[in-house]
C-alpha cells in the first residue's frame, strides 16, 4: 500500500515495435485529424528505409515523431520559454509565447518541428489532451499491428515499463546527447 | 545502397530546406559590423585620451573617427529590422523582452542588443564638440532639446572611462554571441563547434575597422586601425583553419560538414569569396600600405566588408544544407 501512496514521478515515454510496424500510416492520420494538424505540417511521420542491394534487401519502417527528449535542445535554445516541460517530461509549445524565430527548428536533431500557418512553432504534444482523460495518444490507438505503446516509466508496473524490459531498443542519434523517450523496439 | 523514404515529414526541418533565409546573415553581418565598430572606437578614443594632453598633429581626431560609433546603433537597428522579418509570428515579439532563458543565446542576445543603444549612444554624445550639439539642436528645432544635450553631454563625459569600457564589453558579447547563437545548435553539425563566437567576433572586429577605414581619418587614426586589423585577420585565417581541422578530426557529422567545403558544393566560393578575396587579399594591400608607405586605398576595406558578409552568408546557408 504504501508504495502505491508514494509520491513518484511521471515520465512519459513511447515504443515503437519495429516488428509489427506495416508503415498503414494510420497514426499519421489519427493525428491530423485529432489535432487539427495544418496542411504541409506532420506532428507524426512514417519513414520507410531500404537497405541492401537486389535481391538481398532489409527493409526498416518506422512510425517517428517528437522523441520529448529529457535533454531538449528545442526547450534550452528557445529564447522565449514557449518551449517547455510539461507533466511527465514531455516537450510542449506555448503558442502564446512562441515568436515563430525557429531556433527550435535549428536544434532539433530529428525534424520534429514545423511552423503552423498563424505562426507559431507545432509538434507532437503526446496527446496531453487524451492522456489527461487516461486515454492513449490517438497514435497509439488507432494502430491497427498495436505497434505502438505510450505509458508511464516512472511506474515499473506498467506496460511501457515492462515491455521496454523485456525487449531489445534503441533511440535515434543518442550520440546528440538528447536522451530521447521514443524507443524503438527491434 | 540505401534508400530512404519518408512518407509525411515536415519539409522545412529534415529534407534540408533551410529554417533561416536572408534575414539571418544580413542580421548576423550588421550585429558583428556594430560589435566591430563599438570595440575599434572605444579603442580609438582610449588610444587617444592617452596622448591628450600634447596638441600635436598625432594627438588630433577627425569629426568621423570621433563620431563613428554613432554607426553601431544605426547597423544594430537595420539588423534588428531583418531579424523582425524572419519572425513568423511578428506581433510576438516583445516575448523576448519578458523573460531571460539561461541556456537560450539568443535570449542572451536579445538584451545585450537593447544594453547597446544608450551605451553607444551616449558614448558618442560624450565624443561631440560644442558647435556640433548646437547643430544638431538647431536641426531638430526642439528648444528643449539643447538643455537635455548639454546635461547628458557632461554626464558623459564624466563617465569617459565606464563607457568606453562598457562599449568595448558589450562589442565582445554581441560579436561573440552572434556565433554562439549558431554553435549552440548542436543538430546542424557545421554550426555545432565554440570557435563560432570568437570568429565571428574578430570578422566583426575587422568589418567594423573596414567601414570605419572608408571615411576620411587621420593618418594616425588610419594607421591604428589598419595595424589592429590586419592582427585581426591573422587571427581570423587561424579561427578557420582551426574550425576546419576540429570538423575534420571530429564525428562523422563533422566530416562530411567540412566536405561542404573541401570539395563539396560550398567550395569554390567560400575560398574565392571569404578566405581570399575577404581576407588574404585585404591582408597583403594592408601589407604593402605599411612596408611600401603607400597611401590607403579603399579597396582593402571594401573587400574586407564583402567578406565578412559572404562568411556569414555562406556558413548559415551551408549548415542548413544537406549533408553530401
Amino acid at each position: 500500500m504504501s508504495a502505491i501512496l508514494r509520491k513518484r514521478k511521471k515520465r512519459y515515454a513511447m515504443a515503437m515495435d519495429m516488428r509489427k510496424c506495416v508503415g498503414c500510416n494510420a497514426c499519421v492520420l489519427a493525428c491530423k485529424a485529432e489535432n487539427d494538424v495544418p496542411e504541409g505540417g506532420f506532428r507524426c511521420w512514417v519513414e520507410i528505409e531500404i537497405r541492401g542491394a537486389f535481391p538481398d534487401l532489409k527493409q526498416r519502417i518506422v512510425s517517428s515523431r517528437c522523441m520529448h527528449c529529457a535533454d531538449a535542445p528545442c526547450v534550452s535554445n528557445c529564447p522565449t520559454g514557449a518551449s517547455f516541460y510539461s507533466e511527465g517530461g514531455a516537450v510542449q509549445v506555448d503558442p502564446d509565447k512562441c515568436t515563430g524565430c525557429k531556433a527550435c527548428i535549428a536544434a532539433c536533431p530529428y525534424g520534429a518541428r514545423f511552423v503552423r500557418p498563424e505562426g507559431y512553432v507545432d509538434k507532437c504534444t503526446f496527446c496531453m489532451h487524451r492522456v489527461a482523460k487516461g486515454k492513449d495518444p490517438a497514435c497509439v490507438e488507432v494502430c491497427p499491428t498495436e505497434s505502438l505503446v505510450f505509458g508511464d516509466l516512472g511506474d515499473p508496473e506498467s506496460s511501457l515499463a515492462k515491455l521496454l524490459a523485456r525487449r531489445q531498443h534503441e533511440t535515434l542519434k543518442p550520440e546528440q546527447g538528447t536522451e530521447p523517450h521514443l524507443f524503438f523496439l527491434s | 545502397m540505401n534508400e530512404i523514404v519518408r512518407v509525411h515529414h515536415n519539409p522545412l526541418s529534415a529534407l534540408g530546406q533551410p529554417v533561416w533565409h536572408w534575414e539571418i546573415p544580413v542580421y548576423l553581418f550588421l550585429g558583428g559590423l556594430a560589435a566591430g565598430v563599438m570595440i575599434v572606437s572605444a579603442l580609438l578614443a582610449r588610444r587617444f585620451a592617452d596622448g591628450g594632453a600634447d596638441a600635436s598633429e598625432t594627438s588630433q581626431r577627425s569629426p568621423w573617427g570621433r563620431l563613428m560609433i554613432l554607426a553601431a546603433p544605426a547597423a544594430l537597428w537595420l539588423g534588428m529590422f531583418a531579424l523582425l522579418l524572419d519572425l513568423d509570428l511578428k506581433r510576438h515579439v516583445l516575448r523576448f523582452y519578458t523573460t531571460f532563458q539561461l541556456s537560450s543565446p539568443m535570449s542572451w542576445g536579445a538584451w545585450i542588443l537593447l544594453a547597446i543603444y544608450p551605451a553607444t549612444l551616449l558614448f558618442g554624445l560624450s565624443q561631440t564638440t560644442e558647435s556640433e550639439r548646437d547643430w544638431l539642436a538647431a536641426k531638430l528645432r526642439i528648444g528643449a532639446l539643447r538643455r537635455i544635450l548639454e546635461g547628458l553631454h557632461s554626464w558623459a563625459q564624466q563617465r569617459q572611462r565606464t563607457l568606453t569600457w562598457a562599449n568595448i564589453a558589450l562589442g565582445v558579447a554581441l560579436g561573440a554571441y552572434t556565433g554562439v547563437l549558431l554553435g549552440a545548435l548542436g543538430a546542424r553539425a557545421l554550426w555545432s563547434s565554440s570557435l563560432l563566437g570568437p570568429l565571428f567576433l574578430v570578422s566583426g572586429f575587422s568589418t567594423g575597422a573596414a567601414l570605419t577605414m572608408l571615411l576620411p581619418l587621420t593618418h594616425r587614426e588610419h594607421a591604428l586601425l589598419r595595424n589592429w586589423d590586419m592582427i585581426a585577420i591573422g587571427v581570423e585565417l587561424a579561427l578557420l583553419a582551426l574550425l576546419f581541422v576540429g570538423l575534420v578530426s571530429g564525428a562523422q557529422a563533422g566530416q562530411r560538414a567540412a566536405a561542404l567545403f573541401l570539395g563539396g558544393r560550398f567550395t569554390a566560393i567560400f575560398w574565392a569569396l571569404v578566405v581570399v578575396a575577404g581576407l588574404v587579399v585585404p591582408l597583403a594591400l594592408e601589407s604593402i600600405e605599411v612596408l611600401r608607405r603607400r597611401r590607403a586605398a579603399l579597396v582593402a576595406p571594401v573587400l574586407l566588408l564583402v567578406g565578412g558578409l559572404a562568411l556569414r552568408w555562406i556558413l548559415v546557408v551551408a549548415g542548413q544544407s544537406p549533408l553530401g
